[in-house]
């Protein structure tokens, strides 16, 4: 019987199928941080069980670390006794920690593909739901609550029962300007964000055969944004290529050899889907959010739409709410709109290519003035990786500060907050309200269209940026 | 053993905004606690109190003609974030039952984890049952699990609910219970992955 890629890699996953229980889905890698760990490490303490096997848990600290003087100790009391609660678990309980200072430390998302952690065909899970970013290695990778960690502290296994399947298929040339995070915003804005719930996302189509493995992790990331558990890409030769070389993946013959079982993890030409969607690369443009969820998204270029305009009436109460929340007029166009603060960062946008992507902006221009902007790398990797390539010369000559790695101001969770009423472009994958901070407003963007705005201090469409000079879209 | 749910029988507290995310429910900030316990006091922080931490007077939370174990919400309750500590706040603060007519993915497995029964109801019977506790706060819903039936002035529904996770609810069992005595399977399971 023919099967999508998301079912070969479940139905492998299955230890032991009993009639009336949900099936326990063997589980390859499992990512832990300080936030969603401490109490599941408690819980092993209560049951007096240990961490059923320590070679496939890796812990780092990224929600909740500062992104100045990682060197020092950790300065607001309740963050510095989370972070140590996960060095005194991890030494008790032996499990690898990738701690600040580490030149492993960062997002939990960025690191396990950097590391060669993340490999096709695995089950991964992680207690923070963007864990889908893994989807992009053809991986089956979600995020889960804290009582689910302990699951798989203690037993390597989760009770799930099996979502729906939905492909998503993009077809042709993307136009200049135009990243993956335009791509993913663009699709949560045509389903909203419930349109996936229920299902597990596979992406498929030459458009997203084309990317980048970074610019996949970007479209996988924000699969949950619009409901979806999670999100995959059949991995193909970018992906081998990709994985080639990194510290903890297959090396030589060994590398080979999976190479060649790898080349398998697709879905069968006449594999059936609960749901399929398709849409046309020509028709996306750089995008932006407006209002307080990631469905909330418009062309920069479009304006923002009347209460009358929306297909669902029965939505005009949230989406007044949410204008006035902003601050912006129904109708009204975003364009020409002032910022306060750039937030280039987060487990979406903040690794090596979108640094330079940045940098190709910025390079020899200064930011507008009374624009503060912050870049936190998503790595100890990539932060090195950019200092080694200048991009760190580049950012300071434009008055960017590069800070050090951590989720920081995509939720807010440390000193890194913008402060409220204030409009922050963002490559983060959030806008809800207080997200960023409380009473913080929130514009999603890629990291170009972050670039531009920090460089004009408006809302700007960075086709007339780069109109005038050559820039290769990788991304 | 968590605590067993059978029926409950309560006033409800109405919050029909639709799309609520874990951020609303429980602001990141407040995030830093490492034991499960006392997430209740910030539970809607942000909607709760203003920037003066002053009471917002018109947050239907702190109007106290509104108050019990049932909080009857908006449409896709729960979305964003997978951090528990929403499940856990909303329990802490004294909610046993979560009504919508949609609920994100994540947040559903939190809440049965932790004794917290999301209830799935048609969007009619949540705009009934909405307008009526906002018209008339000390009219009573009954929620029986085990019939899986939810009634609210003479109307019922019923609702589905998985029945393994119906059991476990019941009976006071979590998963890990079940995993444990699997362990020698999994060990098999685990020497066999390349």
């Amino acid at each position: 019987m023919s099967k999508t890629l998301f079912d070969k890699i479940w139905d492998k996953h299955i230890v032991k199928h009993k009639e009336g229980h949900p099936d326990p889905l063997f589980i390859d890698r499992h990512f832990i941080h300080e936030v969603t760990s401490p109490q599941a490490f408690d819980g092993l303490k209560k049951r007096g069980i240990g961490v059923f096997n320590t070679s496939r848990t890796t812990a780092t600290a990224d929600h909740n670390v500062p992104t100045k003087d990682q060197h020092l100790p950790i300065k607001e009391a309740l963050s510095r006794h989370q972070v140590e609660t996960l060095r005194k678990n991890c030494k008790e309980f032996g499990v690898e920690l990738y701690d600040l200072g580490h030149p492993f430390q960062g997002i939990v998302h960025i690191i396990g593909p950097e590391l060669g952690l993340t490999l096709p065909g695995m089950t991964i899970v992680c207690g923070d739901s963007h864990t889908s970013t893994h989807g992009a290695f053809g991986t089956i990778a979600f995020g889960i609550g804290t009582s689910e960690v302990e699951q798989v502290l203690a037993t390597q296994c989760i009770l799930q029962y099996k979502p729906k399947r939905m492909k998503i298929e993009i077809n042709g040339p993307l136009s200049k300007g135009v990243l993956a995070k335009d791509i993913i915003l663009y699709i949560i804005s045509k389903i909203s964000s419930s349109g996936a719930t229920g299902y597990f996302v596979e992406y498929a189509g030459d458009t997203i055969e084309n990317l980048s493995m970074e610019a996949r992790m970007t479209i996988c990331n924000m699969s949950i944004e619009m409901g979806a558990r999670g999100g995959l890409i059949a991995p193909d030769a970018t992906t081998f290529d990709y994985i080639k070389g990194k510290k903890f993946a297959p090396q030589g013959v060994e590398l080979n050899k999976k190479i060649e079982q790898w080349k398998t993890l697709k879905s069968d030409e006449d594999a059936t889907f609960d749901k399929v969607l398709t849409f046309d690369a020509s028709d996306i443009g750089p995008m932006i959010t407006y209002g307080t969820n990631p469905g909330m998204g418009i062309k920069i270029t479009d304006r923002i739409p009347t209460p009358e305009e929306l297909k669902d009436i029965s939505e005009q109460p949230s989406f007044i709410k949410s204008l006035n929340y902003m601050g912006l007029e129904p109708g009204s166009q975003l364009l020409g709109k002032h910022i306060d603060y750039v937030f280039i960062g987060s487990c979406t946008n903040a690794r090596i290519e979108d640094l330079r992507l940045v940098a190709s902006i910025v390079k020899g221009k200064k930011k507008a003035e009374g624009v503060e902007v912050w870049i936190v790398p998503g790595s100890k990797q990539v932060e090195d990786q950019a200092r080694k390539e200048g991009l760190d010369k580049i950012f300071e000559a434009a008055g960017f500060e590069l800070r050090s790695p951590g989720c920081s101001a995509c939720l807010g969770m440390n000193e890194d907050k913008i402060p409220a009423g204030k409009y922050c472009i963002s490559t983060s994958n959030r806008n809800f309200e207080g997200r960023q901070g409380p009473q913080s407003r929130t514009f999603l963007a890629s990291p170009l269209s972050a670039a531009a705005a920090a460089i004009t201090g408006r809302v700007t469409d960075v086709r007339e940026l780069i109109a005038n000079e050559k820039l290769t879209m990788a991304n | 053993m968590k605590e067993k749910f059978n029926t409950i029988k309560s006033t409800a507290v109405p919050l029909p905004n639709e799309n609520v995310d874990t951020d609303q429910i429980i602001p990141a900030r407040f995030l830093k606690a490492t034991t499960r316990e006392g997430f209740g006091e910030n539970l809607f922080r942000d909607w709760r109190y203003d920037s003066n931490n002053q009471l917002v007077q018109d947050f239907i939370l702190n109007n106290p003609s509104f108050n019990g174990k049932i909080l009857v919400a908006g449409k896709n309750f729960g979305c964003g974030s997978s951090r528990e500590h929403a499940a856990w706040a909303l329990y802490d603060y004294g909610f046993r039952v979560v009504v919508s007519s949609f609920f994100a993915d994540i947040f559903i497995n939190n809440a049965l984890n932790n004794g917290l029964l999301p209830v799935v109801v048609s969007d009619q019977f949540l705009q009934t049952i909405s307008k009526g506790i906002s018209a008339n706060s000390s009219t009573p819903i009954t929620v029986n699990l085990e019939n899986q039936t939810i009634s609210f002035e003479g109307k019922k529904e019923t609702f589905d609910i998985n029945p393994y996770k119906k059991s476990c609810m019941i009976n006071g069992y979590d998963d890990i219970d079940y995993l444990l005595s699997l362990t020698e399977d999994i060990k098999q399971f685990d020497l066999q992955q390349s």
